[in-house]
């Protein structure tokens, strides 16, 4: 995602232009992001107008932008994104706190990872919804077995990344800090956990990701009372599209101010700073 | 000790916890401390996936599973492959469709289940149409990325040589880009299977992995989900070793493409 965006929009200028020349530019930029959607909004408004299929399952776009607004004045979409969000977060945190403290176990310790690489091996490649019935049916419908699942599915790729970058430091580096003195505590801090740390973020990333991918579903199935999936969910049962779509308008936006505030940003402030991988 | 006698050694110790977690989870389903309807023994398990394998439900099951998920995946790869390619070849075609990639990636598949379960009714369509937007992404970015990461040297020594067109494109940058390009089908098909399983569940359609555990909970039978996890697990790691080790091995590790691309 980082270098498509860039390509698109972000035509560095050259140093020497002159402002307003790279104003122009800018503008011309926009202009050219925009087009591709202004045919697929045209092309959408004229298959609505045209009824070829029924309005109230195709709507035209001022209606979904009308609902839209209508929704976001009462409060009711804010409150569902509120609630989706804080979902994601809680999953992902437990993903987290677990997934880096495994991952480095088993990096660290033979045991540790004769333990859980089968175990882990085995889990990770079912797809996180299937796991879905049998976490309702075991810790109820509701946030807690959404925010389990969630943490659960997201908690593999961040256990396999932690556990690669802890394996991948550099055994001259580890032998270097220990000539120079470096006990038990500082290797850790000072020499494996930088070093693995760009791994670590990957699978972060990864990890957020997945929550991402499936919270929406989840949130379908587990009969939460708020929460964006279920807002869309619900909405099906009245033929209520032009809802359904602005929950999709939202549940998109959500998707990128993820990838371009959370993650981009974090690898700009440690891996990318410390010189560990290139931006 | 020798590499050899660590791998054995890593194995056995596999195979220690793995009983070790059968022996745990037997332990807790005999106890009674849950309801055995929830957790049932693995024997129970066993003897359900042996007789839903045997009457043909389970085969039934798991073929409308990988059905969809191969219709769907074969589309996108179809329209992601050559939009991939175009993309990194033309600069029209990347300025209209890489902002339209960049938006509408970050939406999970499954939110689109309600709307097209409403456009185009439960069933096979539902389920390929998701699908196929979960894979179409993957393949996209790395086809586009695959082309465009052709070491230029080749291409110009290939025009040197008096290679055009149609040979400089099948001869130098399809086998040039086909790292990115299987490891986008691989990425392609784990999205794939999360969105079949995903689908089946949401827009439950009489036959399918994802709709039997979904149908199973209703009834409380956590026998007959765990053994259908059990088939989604062995199809998803039969792919991916088989299927995928496979392909590997016969196109870019062949061809040595795979140390070119990690230089």
């Amino acid at each position: 995602m980082t270098d498509h965006v860039a390509t698109a929009n972000g035509r560095a200028p050259t140093p020497g232009t002159p402002a307003s020349l790279w104003a122009g530019e800018r503008l011309r930029a926009a202009a050219r992001t925009a087009f591709p959607f202004l045919v697929v909004g045209g092309l959408w408004e004229l298959v609505a107008r045209l009824g070829i299929f029924p309005p109230r399952l195709f709507p035209p776009l001022e209606e979904v932008a009308a609902t839209f607004v209508r929704l976001t004045a009462e409060g009711i979409l804010p409150h569902h994104a509120v609630e989706t969000v804080g979902r994601l977060l809680a999953g992902f945190v437990l993903a987290a706190v677990v997934g880096v403290v495994i991952g480095i176990a088993m990096g660290r310790s033979r045991r540790a990872e004769d333990i859980f690489l089968p175990l882990v091996s085995i889990g990770a490649p079912v797809p996180g919804l299937a796991y879905a019935p049998l976490f309702l049916l075991w810790f109820g419908l509701g946030n807690v077995g959404a925010i389990l699942l969630v943490g659960f599915v997201s908690a593999f790729p961040v256990i396999i990344n932690s556990w690669t970058g802890v394996k991948a430091v550099k055994e001259v580096w580890v032998r270097a800090a220990q000539s120079m003195g470096a006990d038990d505590q500082r290797l850790f801090r000072k020499v494996i956990l930088p070093g693995a740390l760009p791994y670590i973020l990957t699978g972060l990333r990864l990890g957020l990701a997945q929550a991402w991918r499936i919270l929406v579903g989840v949130e379908m199935l587990a009969a939460v009372p708020w929460g964006l999936g279920w807002m869309i969910f619900g909405a099906r049962e009245f033929l209520n599209t032009d809802v359904m779509l602005a929950g999709i308008v939202v549940i998109g936006a959500i998707g990128l101010a993820l990838e371009k505030l959370v993650f981009q940003r974090l690898e700009q402030y440690t891996v990318v700073r410390w010189g560990m991988m290139t931006s | 000790m020798t590499a050899a006698g660590a791998r054995t050694r890593s194995v056995g110790r596999g195979a220690v916890t793995l009983l070790a977690a059968a022996a745990v989870y037997e332990l807790v389903a005999r106890s009674g401390v849950f309801a055995a309807a929830l957790v049932p023994p693995l024997p129970t398990i066993a003897q359900t996936l042996w007789s839903m394998l045997l009457d043909g439900t389970m085969l039934n099951h798991a073929f409308y599973t990988v059905y969809r998920m191969v219709v769907g995946l074969g589309l996108a790869v179809v329209v992601g492959l050559p939009l991939g390619i175009l993309m990194a070849r033309f600069r029209a075609v990347e300025q209209f469709f890489l902002p339209l990639v960049s938006v509408l990636m970050p939406i999970p598949s499954l939110a689109w289940v309600p709307i097209f379960i409403l456009w185009f009714g439960l069933g096979d369509t539902t389920t390929i149409l998701v699908v196929f937007y979960a894979a179409t992404f993957p393949m996209v970015l790395n086809a586009w990325t695959g082309v465009r990461s052709v070491n230029p040297l080749w291409l110009r020594a290939a025009g040197a040589m008096g290679a055009k067109g149609q040979d400089l494109f099948w001869k130098v940058i399809v086998p040039g880009a086909s790292p990115f390009i299987i490891t986008g089908v691989r990425q392609a098909f784990l999205r794939s299977f999360v969105a079949v399983v995903g689908a089946e569940i949401i827009a439950a359609s009489a036959w399918g992995l994802g709709w039997v555990i979904f149908d199973a909970k209703e009834f409380l039978n956590a026998d007959v989900m765990l053994a259908s996890l059990a088939v989604i697990g062995v199809i998803g790691f039969a792919f991916e070793r088989l299927v995928f080790g496979t392909l590997e091995r016969a196109t870019i590790l062949r061809w040595g493409m795979v140390r070119a691309a990690k230089n």
